[in-house]
């Protein structure tokens, strides 16, 4: 990893500087700009009213001894039923299934509703994030 | 809620996740990095965000909003049978700002990738994980083997803390990538003993 090789004559060019103060300006308003689910179609016009709040990478596994009524469910309530046999995050299911995440959460939301999945909230790691956890992932990560 | 911690119903038990984020301009080796410490390919997902309008109530119809389809791509790695890990590549420009927020929250930490062609893509993604108090390191990717600065040209040109860690690396490489992801972790580890 050689720098600067292509300036021999050491004319080099100077970076660009970051506004350190980095004002976001007026339209900076996260709180206001939060995530607003528009489910569609195959979601039945259900809104996030009657949804469990789902995060992207909350896990999600098919019950294992649920009754099935497939008469009453998506045709792609039944294929992520069956890819979560494993578990899978709702970012994976959306991937695999190819349908957009907020449409991924209905669906799946409901199928929690109706006992047939179990879903696990992620780790947060806005309390302090524990040793352990962050031991294990640095072995995680050493295993690579 | 519906999460359970330990359920005898279930095929296998349920992992919790952790995320960290992989932040950059466009090309800036993002998905790459991903790609080489994922032991899936990278997934790629479409989420749908609406940007807040001022003003406008609920009834007044889609219309007013701003709708932006944003394509995330990601990777997983297993850390043990109750840990997942997944690192999301986020698109570095400001107008994201909106989804950041969503993505950062619980984040573990960022990684901004810093391309040194165009390393003021990187300015934003620096602003906001700075502000947010998201530990993060930056990978200044050698594209090529070559980088146009060093690090401590790039910690001066970002005005970064020194505790910052700034790390050359190669985001097509396994073990560089690695390399990273454990500055990064050890990073999260030193901000929360301080």
């Amino acid at each position: 990893m050689q720098a600067h090789d292509e300036f021999p004559d050491g004319i080099r060019p100077v970076p660009p500087q970051r506004d350190v103060v980095g004002d976001y300006g007026e339209d900076f308003a996260p709180e206001e700009a939060g995530p607003l689910v528009r489910p569609y179609v195959i979601a039945q016009g259900r809104d996030h009213a009657d949804t469990v709040q789902l995060d992207m990478i909350s896990v999600v596994i098919a019950a294992k001894r649920a009754e099935v009524d497939e008469l009453a469910l998506e045709p792609e309530q039944l294929r992520i039923l069956e890819l979560c046999r494993k578990p899978q995050s709702v970012a994976e299911v959306s991937a695999h299934l190819d349908i957009p995440v907020a449409v991924v959460k209905v669906l799946i939301s409901d199928l929690l509703n109706r006992g047939l999945a179990l879903a696990r909230a992620p780790y947060k790691a806005k309390s302090p994030v524990s040793r352990d956890v962050l031991q294990a992932v640095l072995d995680g990560i050493h295993r690579l | 809620m519906a999460s359970t911690d330990s359920d005898p119903g279930t095929e296998a038990p349920v992992p919790s996740a952790l995320k960290i984020l992989v932040a950059g301009g466009f090309g800036a080796g993002k998905t790459t990095l991903v790609g080489a410490v994922s032991e899936i390919a990278p997934l790629s997902t479409e989420e749908v965000m609406t940007e807040a309008s001022y003003g406008v109530d609920d009834l007044s119809g889609v219309e007013s909003k701003t709708t932006t389809t944003v394509a995330l791509d990601f990777g997983r790695i297993t850390i043990n049978e109750s840990l997942v890990l997944y690192l999301f590549g986020t698109p570095g420009q400001e107008r994201f700002w909106f989804m950041w927020e969503e993505l950062s929250e619980g984040a573990l930490g960022a990684i901004v990738i810093a391309d040194t062609r165009r390393l003021e893509t990187c300015f934003a993604a620096v602003d906001f994980f700075e502000r947010r108090g998201v530990p993060f390191v930056v990978a200044v990717n050698c594209f090529e083997g070559a980088h146009l600065y060093e690090p401590d040209e790039v910690r001066e040109a970002l005005s970064l803390n020194p505790e910052i860690p700034v790390v050359l690396c190669d985001a097509r490489d396994r073990k560089s990538a690695k390399d990273v992801l454990l500055t990064l972790v050890n990073r999260v580890a030193e901000s929360v003993s301080a």
